[in-house]
């Protein structure tokens, strides 16, 4: 007679092996499994598009209607904001306009203007430890793998994996193996940030102890990647000490609120690192 | 049947995971439905129901968060497994047993997890105790609402039918 509990163990056993073999292939060769992430996503992601429909029309309904309590505060806030905003977009006009005009006075090539394409988070991270969103924008609005994403305060990750008709998942830059070539403005020294820490969840690695890093100094992309356009702020450095190696040791705190993330901007310019070299020189 | 039952409560976790943690992404607290699904259909059906859930729940997490595939359904089905064994072993019925069954089966799973990671990347993984501790509490608390509503959830449907036809009868009388 089979008996129910050896035959589930056997199961079990069987099971865990085929995780093992997977496992082990992926180590191995990433290739082999693909099929299974995008089918899974392709099947996923439309139910997320469909869910976040509803959810947000509900969310609509509360805000809009039902919890209007100190929308006339934040009405003349945002007003107010508005206002030093456009200020300070016109005081960065009158600043391009003038490094246009050096530009053209100097003869140098014309840094490459970047295009981008607003996208809303439709899902949040499928496994905690393991930061992503799913955006509502995919292969059908030109988006492609490796693509940066940036919010206004700073960057926020790239897409990554197989990107469908009308969603892509993008992995945050706060995630485990994530990462992004970065300067540090005040000095101008070089390294690579990688996520995945706790807190502050950024490292900027590769920076020899010889450099003067300071608490409060400005981590930036320098587009070396061939990811992220450079210039765009990753953080700010939160604590700095001497490494035992050759290097020291930088923890940054990220600009972007990534627990409020609603809307992204999707970079549909890539840079390449010949380009960023050449403006390096520049 | 109840394959179908498991397929489905493992996808409605997966999808209200994707679906609430975007309002909190990289936030300071961490959820984990699928694990919270897993470990109910192991105490509810058993263990084989529990590596199922597992298996079906820890790979699709895997595939959507990029991470190497197998590593969430090895947890997970490890998770579902065991749970659903302590519950054919032991009397998990109560509120405290049940407690136990989600707090631990949400460490069990933290520490295979990361531990695998560790041992895939060759390098240390710190394993985030005060995040993970408050996602088992987390965790704990939604199974047993989510266990509470479904055993209440016949009782009431019957009361309500036997009121309806008490007073459907007394409005004939």
């Amino acid at each position: 007679m089979l008996d129910i509990r050896r035959r589930t163990g056997y199961l079990f056993l069987i099971v865990m092996l085929g995780h093992v073999i997977l496992i082990s292939a992926q180590v191995q060769d990433r290739g082999g499994a693909r099929l299974l992430s995008a089918v899974t996503f392709g099947l996923v992601s439309r139910i997320q598009l469909a869910t976040a429909g509803g959810v947000d029309k509900v969310r609509g309904l509360w805000h809009g209607y039902v919890w209007l309590q100190g929308a006339r505060a934040e009405n003349e806030h945002l007003r107010r904001q508005v206002v030093e905003l456009g200020g300070q977009l016109e005081e960065q006009r009158a600043r391009a306009s003038q490094v246009a005009m050096l530009e053209e006075a100097l003869n140098l090539r014309k840094s490459l203007p970047i295009e981008t394409i607003t996208a809303r988070v439709i899902a949040g991270d499928p496994t905690p430890g393991f930061p992503a969103v799913t955006i509502d924008r995919g292969s059908a609005d030109g988006l492609r793998a490796n693509m940066a994403v940036i919010a206004p305060r700073g960057i926020v990750g790239r897409i990554y994996g197989r990107v469908e008709e009308h969603a892509a998942q993008v992995q945050l830059i706060v995630g485990r193996s994530a990462g992004a070539a970065a300067y540090l403005e005040r000095t101008g020294a070089g390294g690579n940030v990688v996520g995945g820490f706790e807190d502050p969840p950024l490292r900027l690695d590769d920076v020899p102890n010889l450099v003067d890093v300071q608490v409060g100094d400005l981590v930036l992309t320098s587009g070396l990647d061939g990811i992220f356009p450079r210039g765009y702020t990753i953080g700010r450095v939160e604590r700095a000490q001497r490494g035992s190696g050759t290097y020291e040791e930088i923890a940054v705190r990220p600009t972007v609120d990534f627990s409020n993330l609603r809307y992204v901007l999707v970079v549909t310019t890539a840079p390449s690192p010949r380009w960023a070299a050449e403006a390096d020189r520049q | 049947m109840r394959t179908i039952g498991i397929v489905l409560i493992v996808a409605a976790g997966l999808v209200l995971q994707t679906s609430l943690t975007r309002f909190t992404v990289g936030g300071g607290w961490a959820i984990d439905l699928v694990l919270v699904a897993v470990c109910f259909c192991a105490l509810a059906w058993g263990p084989a129901a529990g590596l199922l859930a597992g298996t079906l729940g820890g790979l699709a997490q895997d595939a959507l968060s990029g991470g190497v595939l197998g590593v969430g359904g090895f947890s997970k089905t490890l998770v579902g497994f065991l749970a659903g064994a302590v519950g054919t072993q032991f009397i998990v019925a109560q509120f405290v047993p049940r407690l136990l069954v989600f707090i631990a089966g949400t460490f069990v799973h933290q520490l295979v997890f990361w531990g695998l990671y560790a041992l895939i990347e060759q390098r240390p993984t710190a394993v985030p105790w005060t995040s993970v501790t408050m996602q088992a509490l987390i965790n704990a608390a939604i199974g047993l609402v989510v266990f509470q509503i479904i055993e209440l959830a016949p009782g009431f449907a019957a009361r309500r039918r036997a009121r309806r036809s008490r007073l459907s009868s007394g409005g004939r009388w």
